[in-house]
């Protein structure tokens, strides 16, 4: 084994990812240490809100969308974030974010 | 009815933690964030086990709604004040079934656990018992809810308000997107509903608009006919709870209705006319 293990995201059975849009990925602070109990958020093309989730112990978060144009938005006591996503087709998209 | 008779805020709640006849009960789509630490003194309802008949998709009947607060240890005279996370849709879900059921004095914690933990108050993790009460609940008052032969009865005559997102609203998607796709139901909305994502009602921390806002945004944006009677769906009856809550407790208007079956019941109907923008 050479390097650290792709990252994947915690994906419940029985999802198909020919058909589902998983946009995932971790919340970190500014240091690079993964953030739980953040809310992230998922906006539409148009900046409306689509979902909210809190991030799990180890910083995760994860969303069900569609292909298309999406964007991020992190809220936490200790910071803020932003940051545009691009979904292509069905499958997983990794989409991090940092606090500043 | 006045905002401060049925909202409080985070400093009042800190303030009221100890306070005799006052009952914190959270109330969360993710049944384990309780557990994870929770307002202290709080107790919690589980929305799917306790809440919902375990067979038929319907609600507790009076009579285990009086089992379910006596055991909780909530008197027919507290004050409940319900809090929770995804921006209290579950909290309101329960606030508008404690109206249902006629408990008198229910509030909502204003921007409910995203504000009390964006603010870094605290959270405890020590279990909580009340003492068991005997509990007495009314018949449901079903003038605050809506089932599927009124929804269809109400196109083109009442408002239909569709509080989901617009990408739900549109078909694009099924569900809301922290949740999978696959469903058996079809998508799109009930014709001549307008979508107002109850998003549009709360500000970025959870707490709710106000009441100008909220005013703005129903009749001035979205042209709701305040002469008619209104009807709030999403896709199982949470979401269309806080707007509902927006539209009766804040802003006083007399005859809306939640649909609970919403759209995971409507779009499972036979013969019932869609809209689908996708």
């Amino acid at each position: 084994m050479c390097g650290a293990p792709a990252q994947t995201p915690n994906i419940p059975a029985g999802i198909d990812l020919t058909k589902e849009t998983v946009i995932y990925g971790v919340v970190s602070s500014a240091d690079g240490a993964a953030v739980p109990g953040a809310y992230v958020r998922l906006l539409d093309g148009t900046g409306e809100f689509t979902a909210e989730v809190v991030t799990s112990a180890t910083g995760d978060f994860r969303f069900f969308a569609a292909p298309g144009s999406w964007s991020l938005s992190v809220l936490h006591k200790d910071g803020s974030g932003k940051r545009s996503v691009e979904a292509p087709e069905p499958g997983l998209v990794e989409a991090s974010l940092q606090l500043s | 009815m006045s905002r401060a008779d049925v909202l409080v805020s985070a400093d009042w709640a800190e303030e009221n933690l100890n306070t005799p006849g006052v009952v914190f009960v959270e109330v969360d789509e993710d049944v384990s964030a309780y557990d994870g630490g929770h307002i202290a003194g709080a107790v919690k309802l589980d929305w799917k086990t306790e809440l919902q008949d375990q067979i038929r998709r319907d609600f507790v009947s009076k009579e285990q709604f009086e089992a379910l607060l006596s055991e909780k240890g909530i008197g027919n005279d507290d004050t409940v004040v319900l809090y929770g996370g995804n921006n209290n849709w579950f909290a309101a879900y329960a606030y508008w079934y404690f109206k249902l059921y006629g408990h008198d004095s229910v509030k909502l914690l204003d921007g409910g656990r995203k504000k009390w933990e964006l603010d870094g108050r605290e959270l405890s993790k020590d279990s909580v018992s009340r003492s068991a009460t005997t509990y007495t609940a009314k018949d449901q008052d079903l003038s605050i809810r809506a089932f599927r032969d009124e929804v269809v009865a109400a196109i083109g005559t009442q408002n239909l308000i569709d509080v989901r997102s617009p990408d739900e609203f549109s078909g694009k998607l099924l569900a809301p997107a922290h949740l999978p796709q696959e469903q058996s139901q079809r998508g799109g909305h009930i014709p001549t509903a307008a979508n107002v994502p109850w998003s549009k009602a709360a500000n970025e921390d959870g707490t709710f608009k106000s009441d100008e806002d909220l005013r703005e945004l129903y009749v001035g944006e979205a042209g709701l006919d305040t002469s008619k009677d209104t009807i709030a769906y999403c896709r199982i009856g949470e979401r269309s709870s806080h707007t509902w809550f927006a539209l009766h407790e804040l802003l006083g208007e007399p005859n809306v209705k939640n649909y609970d079956g919403s759209w995971t019941e409507y779009g499972s109907l036979v013969g019932v006319p869609i809209e689908k923008d996708v």
